[in-house]
Protein backbone atom coordinates (compact mmCIF):
# COMPACT_ATOMS: atom_id res chain seq x y z
CA UNK A 1 0.00 0.00 0.00
CA UNK A 2 2.40 3.05 -1.47
CA UNK A 3 -0.61 5.89 -0.45
CA UNK A 4 -2.82 5.48 2.35
CA UNK A 5 -6.20 5.91 0.94
CA UNK A 6 -8.53 7.93 3.15
CA UNK A 7 -11.40 6.83 4.85
CA UNK A 8 -14.15 8.48 2.56
CA UNK A 9 -12.52 6.37 0.05
CA UNK A 10 -12.23 3.07 1.73
CA UNK A 11 -15.91 3.38 2.46
CA UNK A 12 -17.49 4.87 -0.65
CA UNK A 13 -14.94 2.72 -3.08
CA UNK A 14 -16.64 -0.94 -2.84
CA UNK A 15 -20.27 0.75 -3.39
CA UNK A 16 -20.17 0.92 -7.36
CA UNK A 17 -16.11 1.10 -8.18
CA UNK A 18 -14.54 -1.85 -6.45
CA UNK A 19 -18.28 -3.40 -5.98
CA UNK A 20 -17.55 -6.89 -4.29
CA UNK A 21 -20.34 -8.88 -6.07
CA UNK A 22 -19.36 -7.39 -9.86
CA UNK A 23 -15.96 -6.50 -9.88
CA UNK A 24 -14.28 -8.73 -6.88
CA UNK A 25 -16.20 -12.01 -7.49
CA UNK A 26 -17.18 -12.26 -3.70
CA UNK A 27 -19.82 -13.68 -2.33
CA UNK A 28 -21.52 -14.52 -5.34
CA UNK A 29 -23.42 -17.77 -4.01
CA UNK A 30 -25.72 -15.93 -1.77
CA UNK A 31 -26.50 -13.08 -4.12
CA UNK A 32 -27.98 -15.46 -6.51
CA UNK A 33 -29.47 -17.42 -4.66
CA UNK A 34 -31.72 -15.56 -2.13
CA UNK A 35 -32.62 -12.40 -5.13
CA UNK A 36 -35.97 -14.10 -6.10
CA UNK A 37 -37.50 -11.06 -3.31
CA UNK A 38 -36.44 -7.93 -2.47
CA UNK A 39 -37.55 -8.90 0.89
CA UNK A 40 -35.24 -12.06 1.87
CA UNK A 41 -32.87 -10.08 -0.18
CA UNK A 42 -32.60 -6.96 2.25
CA UNK A 43 -32.37 -8.94 5.18
CA UNK A 44 -29.68 -10.97 3.66
CA UNK A 45 -28.03 -8.00 3.01
CA UNK A 46 -28.39 -6.73 6.55
CA UNK A 47 -27.33 -9.96 7.95
CA UNK A 48 -23.97 -10.04 6.18
CA UNK A 49 -23.37 -6.68 6.51
CA UNK A 50 -23.51 -7.27 10.45
CA UNK A 51 -21.64 -10.08 10.26
CA UNK A 52 -18.79 -8.44 8.15
CA UNK A 53 -18.37 -5.75 10.06
CA UNK A 54 -18.77 -7.24 13.63
CA UNK A 55 -16.07 -9.66 12.53
CA UNK A 56 -13.83 -6.95 10.81
CA UNK A 57 -13.50 -5.67 13.92
CA UNK A 58 -12.78 -8.39 15.96
CA UNK A 59 -10.15 -10.21 13.50
CA UNK A 60 -8.79 -6.33 13.04
CA UNK A 61 -8.59 -6.14 17.27
CA UNK A 62 -6.70 -9.43 17.45
CA UNK A 63 -4.48 -9.30 14.16
CA UNK A 64 -1.15 -9.06 16.13
CA UNK A 65 -1.96 -12.08 17.96
CA UNK A 66 -2.74 -14.83 15.55
CA UNK A 67 -0.06 -16.83 14.62
CA UNK A 68 0.04 -16.77 10.66
CA UNK A 69 -0.46 -20.94 10.29
CA UNK A 70 -3.90 -20.94 11.71
CA UNK A 71 -5.41 -17.82 11.13
CA UNK A 72 -8.22 -18.96 9.16
CA UNK A 73 -9.09 -21.30 11.85
CA UNK A 74 -9.35 -18.82 14.10
CA UNK A 75 -10.91 -16.31 11.50
CA UNK A 76 -13.33 -18.99 10.73
CA UNK A 77 -14.38 -19.53 14.36
CA UNK A 78 -14.90 -16.04 14.81
CA UNK A 79 -17.29 -15.93 11.78
CA UNK A 80 -19.09 -18.70 12.24
CA UNK A 81 -20.04 -17.76 16.48
CA UNK A 82 -21.22 -14.74 15.37
CA UNK A 83 -23.49 -15.93 12.17
CA UNK A 84 -25.10 -18.43 14.84
CA UNK A 85 -25.76 -15.38 16.72
CA UNK A 86 -27.15 -13.71 13.78
CA UNK A 87 -29.34 -16.50 13.09
CA UNK A 88 -30.99 -16.68 16.24
CA UNK A 89 -31.84 -13.21 16.55
CA UNK A 90 -33.89 -13.89 13.04
CA UNK A 91 -35.51 -16.84 14.08
CA UNK A 92 -36.63 -14.86 17.21
CA UNK A 93 -38.00 -11.83 15.88
CA UNK A 94 -38.21 -12.08 11.92
CA UNK A 95 -39.21 -15.96 11.64
CA UNK A 96 -40.94 -16.24 8.00
CA UNK A 97 -38.18 -14.82 6.21
CA UNK A 98 -35.83 -16.93 8.75
CA UNK A 99 -37.65 -19.81 7.26
CA UNK A 100 -37.64 -18.48 3.63
CA UNK A 101 -33.40 -17.92 3.82
CA UNK A 102 -33.49 -21.13 5.37
CA UNK A 103 -29.96 -22.76 5.20
CA UNK A 104 -28.13 -19.58 3.46
CA UNK A 105 -27.82 -17.60 6.91
CA UNK A 106 -25.81 -19.91 7.82
CA UNK A 107 -23.79 -20.11 4.96
CA UNK A 108 -23.17 -16.54 5.51
CA UNK A 109 -19.94 -18.34 7.22
CA UNK A 110 -18.56 -19.65 3.84
CA UNK A 111 -19.71 -16.08 2.53
CA UNK A 112 -16.20 -15.83 0.71
CA UNK A 113 -16.84 -11.95 0.83
CA UNK A 114 -16.51 -12.11 4.43
CA UNK A 115 -13.43 -14.01 4.68
CA UNK A 116 -12.00 -12.27 1.46
CA UNK A 117 -12.07 -8.87 2.98
CA UNK A 118 -10.94 -10.40 6.58
CA UNK A 119 -7.57 -12.45 4.63
CA UNK A 120 -7.00 -9.18 2.37
CA UNK A 121 -8.00 -5.96 4.73
CA UNK A 122 -8.65 -6.57 7.96
CA UNK A 123 -5.36 -8.61 8.66
CA UNK A 124 -3.72 -5.43 7.98
CA UNK A 125 -5.58 -2.53 9.49
CA UNK A 126 -6.29 -1.06 12.65
CA UNK A 127 -9.96 -1.43 13.89
CA UNK A 128 -11.32 1.84 12.63
CA UNK A 129 -10.08 1.49 9.54
CA UNK A 130 -11.15 -2.44 9.33
CA UNK A 131 -15.16 -1.29 10.05
CA UNK A 132 -15.08 1.12 7.42
CA UNK A 133 -13.51 -1.60 4.81
CA UNK A 134 -16.24 -4.15 5.60
CA UNK A 135 -19.10 -1.61 6.01
CA UNK A 136 -18.47 -0.38 2.63
CA UNK A 137 -18.31 -3.73 1.42
CA UNK A 138 -21.70 -4.74 2.69
CA UNK A 139 -23.49 -1.81 1.36
CA UNK A 140 -22.17 -2.15 -2.24
CA UNK A 141 -23.10 -6.30 -1.64
CA UNK A 142 -26.86 -5.19 -0.74
CA UNK A 143 -26.52 -3.09 -3.82
CA UNK A 144 -25.87 -5.36 -5.74
CA UNK A 145 -28.63 -7.67 -4.32
CA UNK A 146 -30.96 -5.23 -4.22
CA UNK A 147 -31.04 -4.09 -7.71
CA UNK A 148 -30.98 -8.39 -8.97
CA UNK A 149 -33.71 -8.90 -6.21
CA UNK A 150 -36.16 -6.34 -7.55
CA UNK A 151 -35.60 -7.29 -11.34
CA UNK A 152 -36.51 -10.73 -10.55
CA UNK A 153 -39.53 -10.18 -8.00
CA UNK A 154 -40.67 -7.10 -10.29
CA UNK A 155 -40.88 -9.54 -13.59
CA UNK A 156 -41.63 -12.64 -12.04
CA UNK A 157 -43.88 -12.03 -9.66
CA UNK A 158 -45.40 -8.76 -10.83
CA UNK A 159 -44.65 -7.31 -7.25
CA UNK A 160 -41.70 -5.53 -5.68
CA UNK A 161 -41.63 -5.84 -1.93
CA UNK A 162 -44.92 -7.53 -1.21
CA UNK A 163 -47.09 -4.52 -3.52
CA UNK A 164 -48.53 -5.31 -6.85
CA UNK A 165 -46.59 -2.57 -9.34
CA UNK A 166 -47.55 -4.50 -12.53
CA UNK A 167 -51.31 -6.24 -11.97
CA UNK A 168 -50.93 -9.82 -13.09
CA UNK A 169 -53.32 -11.59 -15.59
CA UNK A 170 -54.69 -13.60 -12.79
CA UNK A 171 -55.86 -10.56 -11.23
CA UNK A 172 -57.21 -9.31 -14.51
CA UNK A 173 -54.40 -7.07 -15.34
CA UNK A 174 -52.62 -7.48 -18.07
CA UNK A 175 -48.84 -8.36 -17.16
CA UNK A 176 -47.86 -12.46 -17.65
CA UNK A 177 -44.90 -12.85 -14.75
CA UNK A 178 -42.13 -14.63 -16.42
CA UNK A 179 -41.26 -17.81 -14.33
CA UNK A 180 -38.15 -17.92 -15.91
CA UNK A 181 -36.99 -14.97 -13.56
CA UNK A 182 -37.45 -17.32 -10.63
CA UNK A 183 -35.20 -20.37 -11.69
CA UNK A 184 -32.07 -20.64 -11.48
CA UNK A 185 -30.22 -19.28 -15.02
CA UNK A 186 -32.52 -15.95 -15.05
CA UNK A 187 -29.97 -15.38 -11.63
CA UNK A 188 -26.81 -15.95 -13.83
CA UNK A 189 -28.06 -13.64 -17.07
CA UNK A 190 -29.10 -10.68 -14.81
CA UNK A 191 -25.93 -10.98 -12.98
CA UNK A 192 -24.02 -10.63 -16.42
CA UNK A 193 -26.27 -8.21 -17.27
CA UNK A 194 -25.30 -6.10 -14.53
CA UNK A 195 -21.83 -6.15 -14.73
CA UNK A 196 -22.15 -5.49 -18.77
CA UNK A 197 -24.03 -2.49 -17.64
CA UNK A 198 -21.56 -1.18 -15.02
CA UNK A 199 -19.05 -1.53 -16.82
CA UNK A 200 -20.21 0.04 -19.94
CA UNK A 201 -20.59 3.37 -17.91
CA UNK A 202 -16.95 2.79 -16.01
CA UNK A 203 -15.37 1.15 -18.66
CA UNK A 204 -11.87 1.55 -16.62
CA UNK A 205 -13.49 -1.60 -14.91
CA UNK A 206 -13.51 -3.73 -17.83
CA UNK A 207 -11.09 -6.19 -18.72
CA UNK A 208 -8.91 -6.70 -21.72
CA UNK A 209 -9.52 -9.45 -24.10
CA UNK A 210 -6.80 -12.25 -22.96
CA UNK A 211 -5.99 -12.87 -26.40
CA UNK A 212 -5.75 -9.97 -28.94
CA UNK A 213 -7.19 -10.91 -32.48
CA UNK A 214 -4.16 -11.64 -35.40
CA UNK A 215 -3.44 -8.79 -37.69
CA UNK A 216 -6.02 -7.31 -39.20
CA UNK A 217 -5.77 -6.95 -43.16
CA UNK A 218 -5.68 -3.55 -42.89
CA UNK A 219 -2.46 -3.77 -40.52
CA UNK A 220 -1.19 -5.91 -43.46
CA UNK A 221 -1.81 -3.78 -46.83
CA UNK B 1 -24.91 -50.81 -4.89
CA UNK B 2 -27.33 -49.22 -7.76
CA UNK B 3 -28.58 -46.50 -4.79
CA UNK B 4 -25.54 -45.64 -4.53
CA UNK B 5 -24.40 -44.96 -8.25
CA UNK B 6 -27.19 -43.06 -8.61
CA UNK B 7 -26.90 -41.57 -5.57
CA UNK B 8 -23.46 -40.28 -7.34
CA UNK B 9 -24.86 -39.41 -10.42
CA UNK B 10 -27.49 -37.35 -8.86
CA UNK B 11 -24.96 -35.38 -6.71
CA UNK B 12 -22.68 -35.32 -9.65
CA UNK B 13 -25.35 -33.57 -12.21
CA UNK B 14 -29.13 -33.04 -11.00
CA UNK B 15 -28.32 -31.54 -7.86
CA UNK B 16 -25.15 -29.70 -9.38
CA UNK B 17 -23.89 -27.65 -6.75
CA UNK B 18 -22.41 -24.22 -8.70
CA UNK B 19 -25.16 -24.69 -11.56
CA UNK B 20 -28.21 -25.48 -9.46
CA UNK B 21 -27.69 -24.20 -6.12
CA UNK B 22 -25.58 -21.26 -6.69
CA UNK B 23 -22.91 -22.73 -4.34
CA UNK B 24 -19.29 -22.42 -4.35
CA UNK B 25 -19.47 -19.57 -6.99
CA UNK B 26 -16.69 -17.80 -6.00
CA UNK B 27 -13.85 -19.99 -6.96
CA UNK B 28 -16.16 -21.27 -9.50
CA UNK B 29 -16.29 -18.65 -11.59
CA UNK B 30 -12.82 -16.98 -10.57
CA UNK B 31 -10.38 -19.86 -11.51
CA UNK B 32 -11.78 -21.01 -14.53
CA UNK B 33 -10.23 -18.92 -16.65
CA UNK B 34 -7.98 -21.41 -17.75
CA UNK B 35 -8.92 -25.37 -17.64
CA UNK B 36 -5.39 -26.07 -15.91
CA UNK B 37 -6.26 -24.63 -12.65
CA UNK B 38 -10.06 -25.06 -12.70
CA UNK B 39 -8.81 -28.88 -13.21
CA UNK B 40 -6.62 -28.53 -10.31
CA UNK B 41 -9.45 -27.12 -8.49
CA UNK B 42 -11.69 -29.84 -9.28
CA UNK B 43 -9.83 -32.68 -7.92
CA UNK B 44 -8.70 -30.22 -4.54
CA UNK B 45 -12.78 -30.46 -4.39
CA UNK B 46 -13.38 -33.85 -4.72
CA UNK B 47 -10.13 -34.78 -2.41
CA UNK B 48 -11.88 -31.93 0.05
CA UNK B 49 -15.46 -33.53 -0.25
CA UNK B 50 -15.08 -36.59 -0.11
CA UNK B 51 -12.62 -36.25 3.00
CA UNK B 52 -14.79 -33.75 5.16
CA UNK B 53 -18.23 -35.56 4.26
CA UNK B 54 -17.47 -38.95 5.98
CA UNK B 55 -15.44 -37.35 8.26
CA UNK B 56 -18.00 -34.79 9.42
CA UNK B 57 -20.87 -37.86 9.32
CA UNK B 58 -18.69 -39.76 12.16
CA UNK B 59 -18.54 -36.01 14.16
CA UNK B 60 -21.85 -35.97 14.10
CA UNK B 61 -23.46 -39.22 14.76
CA UNK B 62 -20.69 -39.83 17.42
CA UNK B 63 -20.45 -36.40 19.24
CA UNK B 64 -23.39 -34.36 18.05
CA UNK B 65 -26.23 -35.68 17.27
CA UNK B 66 -29.37 -35.78 20.04
CA UNK B 67 -28.59 -39.28 22.38
CA UNK B 68 -24.40 -39.77 20.96
CA UNK B 69 -24.03 -39.23 24.82
CA UNK B 70 -26.13 -41.82 25.93
CA UNK B 71 -23.10 -43.97 27.03
CA UNK B 72 -21.74 -41.53 29.21
CA UNK B 73 -25.29 -40.88 31.30
CA UNK B 74 -26.13 -38.02 29.29
CA UNK B 75 -29.34 -39.00 27.05
CA UNK B 76 -30.78 -36.10 26.38
CA UNK B 77 -27.95 -34.05 25.93
CA UNK B 78 -28.65 -32.51 21.87
CA UNK B 79 -25.47 -30.54 20.68
CA UNK B 80 -26.86 -30.63 17.09
CA UNK B 81 -26.59 -27.08 17.54
CA UNK B 82 -22.47 -26.64 17.48
CA UNK B 83 -22.78 -28.88 13.75
CA UNK B 84 -21.41 -25.09 12.25
CA UNK B 85 -18.82 -24.37 13.90
CA UNK B 86 -17.33 -28.39 13.80
CA UNK B 87 -18.08 -28.88 10.99
CA UNK B 88 -16.32 -25.83 9.79
CA UNK B 89 -13.36 -26.47 12.00
CA UNK B 90 -12.77 -29.90 9.61
CA UNK B 91 -12.78 -28.43 6.41
CA UNK B 92 -10.50 -25.44 7.56
CA UNK B 93 -8.58 -27.93 9.30
CA UNK B 94 -8.34 -30.36 5.87
CA UNK B 95 -7.87 -27.12 4.11
CA UNK B 96 -5.03 -25.83 5.68
CA UNK B 97 -3.13 -29.30 5.10
CA UNK B 98 -3.59 -29.28 1.69
CA UNK B 99 -2.68 -25.96 1.14
CA UNK B 100 0.56 -26.90 3.20
CA UNK B 101 0.87 -30.34 0.90
CA UNK B 102 0.19 -28.30 -2.26
CA UNK B 103 3.00 -25.45 -1.40
CA UNK B 104 5.90 -28.27 -0.90
CA UNK B 105 5.33 -30.78 -3.54
CA UNK B 106 3.12 -28.85 -5.90
CA UNK B 107 4.38 -25.29 -6.23
CA UNK B 108 3.09 -24.39 -9.28
CA UNK B 109 0.05 -25.29 -8.69
CA UNK B 110 -0.19 -23.12 -5.18
CA UNK B 111 0.97 -20.38 -6.75
CA UNK B 112 -2.10 -20.76 -9.88
CA UNK B 113 -4.35 -21.01 -6.83
CA UNK B 114 -3.25 -17.75 -5.31
CA UNK B 115 -6.12 -15.93 -2.43
CA UNK B 116 -8.59 -18.89 -3.44
CA UNK B 117 -7.02 -21.77 -2.13
CA UNK B 118 -7.85 -20.82 1.64
CA UNK B 119 -10.80 -19.36 0.00
CA UNK B 120 -11.66 -23.16 -0.22
CA UNK B 121 -12.06 -23.20 3.74
CA UNK B 122 -15.51 -20.66 3.23
CA UNK B 123 -16.60 -22.64 -0.45
CA UNK B 124 -20.16 -22.48 0.30
CA UNK B 125 -20.23 -26.00 -1.89
CA UNK B 126 -18.03 -28.32 0.53
CA UNK B 127 -20.11 -26.89 3.95
CA UNK B 128 -23.66 -27.12 2.36
CA UNK B 129 -22.49 -30.58 1.12
CA UNK B 130 -21.68 -31.45 4.84
CA UNK B 131 -25.10 -29.63 5.82
CA UNK B 132 -26.94 -31.81 3.14
CA UNK B 133 -25.27 -34.76 4.94
CA UNK B 134 -27.11 -33.92 7.88
CA UNK B 135 -30.32 -33.19 6.30
CA UNK B 136 -30.82 -35.71 4.36
CA UNK B 137 -29.74 -38.96 7.35
CA UNK B 138 -26.77 -40.21 4.80
CA UNK B 139 -25.22 -43.41 6.15
CA UNK B 140 -21.34 -43.32 6.07
CA UNK B 141 -21.13 -45.32 2.93
CA UNK B 142 -23.86 -43.03 1.44
CA UNK B 143 -22.25 -39.24 2.52
CA UNK B 144 -18.83 -40.74 1.22
CA UNK B 145 -20.87 -41.05 -2.55
CA UNK B 146 -22.57 -38.10 -2.34
CA UNK B 147 -19.30 -35.71 -1.30
CA UNK B 148 -17.47 -37.37 -4.01
CA UNK B 149 -20.28 -37.09 -6.29
CA UNK B 150 -20.75 -33.58 -5.62
CA UNK B 151 -17.11 -33.02 -5.90
CA UNK B 152 -17.08 -34.51 -9.08
CA UNK B 153 -20.13 -32.58 -10.18
CA UNK B 154 -17.88 -29.62 -9.71
CA UNK B 155 -15.03 -30.63 -11.27
CA UNK B 156 -17.37 -31.16 -14.59
CA UNK B 157 -18.58 -28.11 -14.26
CA UNK B 158 -15.56 -26.20 -13.62
CA UNK B 159 -14.00 -27.87 -16.33
CA UNK B 160 -16.58 -27.45 -18.73
CA UNK B 161 -16.78 -24.09 -18.35
CA UNK B 162 -13.08 -23.71 -18.39
CA UNK B 163 -12.83 -25.06 -22.34
CA UNK B 164 -15.91 -22.60 -23.33
CA UNK B 165 -14.08 -19.79 -21.96
CA UNK B 166 -10.80 -21.02 -23.14
CA UNK B 167 -12.67 -21.26 -26.77
CA UNK B 168 -14.33 -17.72 -26.67
CA UNK B 169 -10.95 -16.17 -25.62
CA UNK B 170 -10.56 -14.47 -29.32
CA UNK B 171 -14.22 -14.07 -29.56
CA UNK B 172 -15.05 -10.52 -30.32
CA UNK B 173 -17.22 -9.58 -27.39
CA UNK B 174 -18.30 -6.26 -26.58
CA UNK B 175 -15.56 -4.72 -24.33
CA UNK B 176 -17.82 -4.42 -21.24
CA UNK B 177 -18.90 -8.15 -21.61
CA UNK B 178 -15.20 -9.24 -21.55
CA UNK B 179 -14.39 -11.60 -18.64
CA UNK B 180 -16.65 -11.82 -15.72
CA UNK B 181 -19.76 -10.56 -17.77
CA UNK B 182 -19.55 -13.23 -20.44
CA UNK B 183 -18.69 -15.80 -17.78
CA UNK B 184 -22.09 -14.96 -16.19
CA UNK B 185 -24.28 -15.68 -19.15
CA UNK B 186 -22.16 -19.22 -20.09
CA UNK B 187 -22.40 -20.08 -16.69
CA UNK B 188 -26.42 -19.35 -16.95
CA UNK B 189 -26.42 -21.79 -20.49
CA UNK B 190 -24.53 -24.15 -18.98
CA UNK B 191 -27.16 -24.28 -15.61
CA UNK B 192 -29.82 -24.27 -18.28
CA UNK B 193 -28.43 -27.58 -19.60
CA UNK B 194 -27.70 -29.23 -16.80
CA UNK B 195 -31.11 -28.94 -15.97
CA UNK B 196 -32.41 -31.07 -18.23
CA UNK B 197 -30.34 -34.12 -16.29
CA UNK B 198 -33.23 -33.27 -13.55
CA UNK B 199 -34.88 -36.50 -15.75
CA UNK B 200 -32.09 -38.33 -16.25
CA UNK B 201 -31.90 -39.77 -12.43
CA UNK B 202 -34.91 -41.38 -11.15
CA UNK B 203 -35.63 -38.89 -7.09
Amino acid sequence: MAARPSSWSILTDPLIRQNPVTLQILGLCSALAVTTSVATALTMSAALTAVLVLSAALISMIRNHIPGSIRLIVQIVIVASLVIVIDQLLQAYLFDISQRLSVFVSLITTNCLVLGRTESFSRHNPPGRAMLDALGNGLGYSLALLVIGSIRELFGTGAWLGWQVLPTVDQGGWFTPLSLMLLAPSGFFLLGGLVWALRSVLPEQAEDPELLPPDRPEDIA
Amino acid sequence: MSDLASLFLRAAFVENMPLTFFLGLCTFIALSRKTGPALGLGVAMVAVMGVTVPLNHVIFHGLLAPGAWAWAGLADTDLSYLRLIAFIGVIAATVQLLEMVLDRFFPAIHASFGVFLPLLTVQCAILAGSLFMVERSYTLAQSTVFGLGAGFGFAVAAVMLAAIRARLSYADLPRGLNGLGITFFLAGLMSLGFSAFAQMVAS
